[in-house]
């Protein structure tokens, strides 16, 4: 297993986490941080960018799920990119794309959040 | 029935996964009455109606010499037999892996004379962890992941569950008793897993977090694939069939 590096760009209301590394139930510190970190700097768009992302267990996805319930109530719009085929199915599997949004690029994902 | 994704063909994770499918079949169990899975779809905490629990269940296995890893493939190879009485898991016949559906039967809420025929699929599982995904028409919409780790010196078993109830009807129960009768359930499990593995006295810790109060009214009408409702009909109506199969 790798840490959780967790890499954050702000701009306006919409804010990039670049994860790379391992998603487990381990890494809810830094994810919650970085998401928390980013909403309190005015962020109403958040972009999580899965580009370097080397391996998610179930306890990952769980995260991403109770990640995803929070925005929902806190009104915040969260998009995934950078996905690979392989982990695009786990959100198809999970029925994860049905309430997140998938960019192919974070540049999409960007030009999505302005629109 | 379906099948994980070869190592080759996806990130390190990839043969722990099951692959997508668009409807689940229980074709590879045998021993169940009732096959309330086949054709549905799988439904997870988005897809629920309820509010939304994180529940966690430990036992530590003191005096076990089981390693995490070994206490984990045990735990795959006896999960029907850790399960508290009153309640059927017919395992799949591949065992507990990626993809595969299991049927069981349970009790809905507490005293209640009909079993719900319901079932669950492996969404996931490595040597440490197994993940269970609900159907469609299960009470809960939810993960339950069953896992080991080291505490020190002591091997940990863990359930822990992301659930919510799936319609309206199964949140009422829920709030009537099924609730806490899960619960015990759950602790019941890992009591009966503690003492297989020679704890005398095992001790579960639970901790029970609400992630979501709100409830999910755009999802009230998953209760047009109520298990509950139709196993408690076809109950029901079984003297029905019984005389005219007579007549």
């Amino acid at each position: 297993m790798s840490a959780t590096v967790i890499e954050s760009e702000s701009s306006g209301s919409t804010a990039i986490l670049r994860i790379s590394g391992d998603i487990t139930s381990g890494s809810e510190g830094d994810l919650t941080a970085a998401y928390a970190a980013a909403v309190d700097g005015g962020a109403r768009t958040v972009i999580l960018d899965f580009a370097g992302l080397a391996y998610m267990n179930s306890g990952g996805i769980g995260l991403l799920v109770t990640l995803l319930v929070r925005a929902q109530r806190a009104g915040v719009h969260l998009m995934a990119t950078g996905l690979s085929d392989h982990y695009r199915q786990i959100f198809e599997l999970t029925r994860l794309d049905e309430a997140i949004t998938i960019h192919d690029d974070e540049a999409t994902a960007v030009a999505a959040a302005g629109a | 029935m379906s099948e994980s994704l070869p190592p080759d063909q996806g990130g390190r994770d990839a043969g722990n996964w099951a692959r997508p499918v668009d409807r689940l079949s229980a074709a590879g169990v045998t021993g169940a009455k009732v096959d309330s899975v086949s054709g549905k779809r799988v439904s997870g905490p988005l897809q629920g109606f309820g509010q939304l629990w994180q529940k966690t269940f430990k036992v530590r296995l003191d005096g076990s010499e089981l390693s995490p890893v070994e206490l984990i493939a045990m735990w795959k190879d006896r999960f029907p037999t850790f399960w508290p009485g009153g309640s059927r898991f017919y395992a799949p016949l591949a065992g507990i892996a990626p993809g595969e559906v299991a049927l069981l039967d349970v009790q809905p809420v507490p005293g209640s004379p009909v079993k719900l025929s319901t079932g669950v699929m492996v969404l996931y599982a490595d040597d440490e962890s197994f993940t269970f995904m609900t159907p469609e028409g299960h009470t809960l919409s939810a993960w339950i992941t069953f896992s080991a780790y080291r505490d020190g010196d002591v091997t940990v078993a863990q359930a822990q569950a992301l659930e919510r109830t799936s319609d309206p009807f199964d949140e009422l129960a829920y709030m009537f008793g099924a609730n806490r009768m899960n619960n015990r359930f759950w602790r019941q499990t890992l009591e009966n897993l503690a003492k297989s593995v020679g704890v005398t006295a095992p001790s579960v810790d639970t901790q029970i977090v609400c992630i979501d109060k709100q409830r999910q009214w755009r999802h009230a009408g998953n209760v047009r694939n109520s298990a509950t409702l139709r196993t408690a009909r076809h109950t029901l109506t079984a003297p029905i069939r019984w005389v005219t199969r007579r007549g």
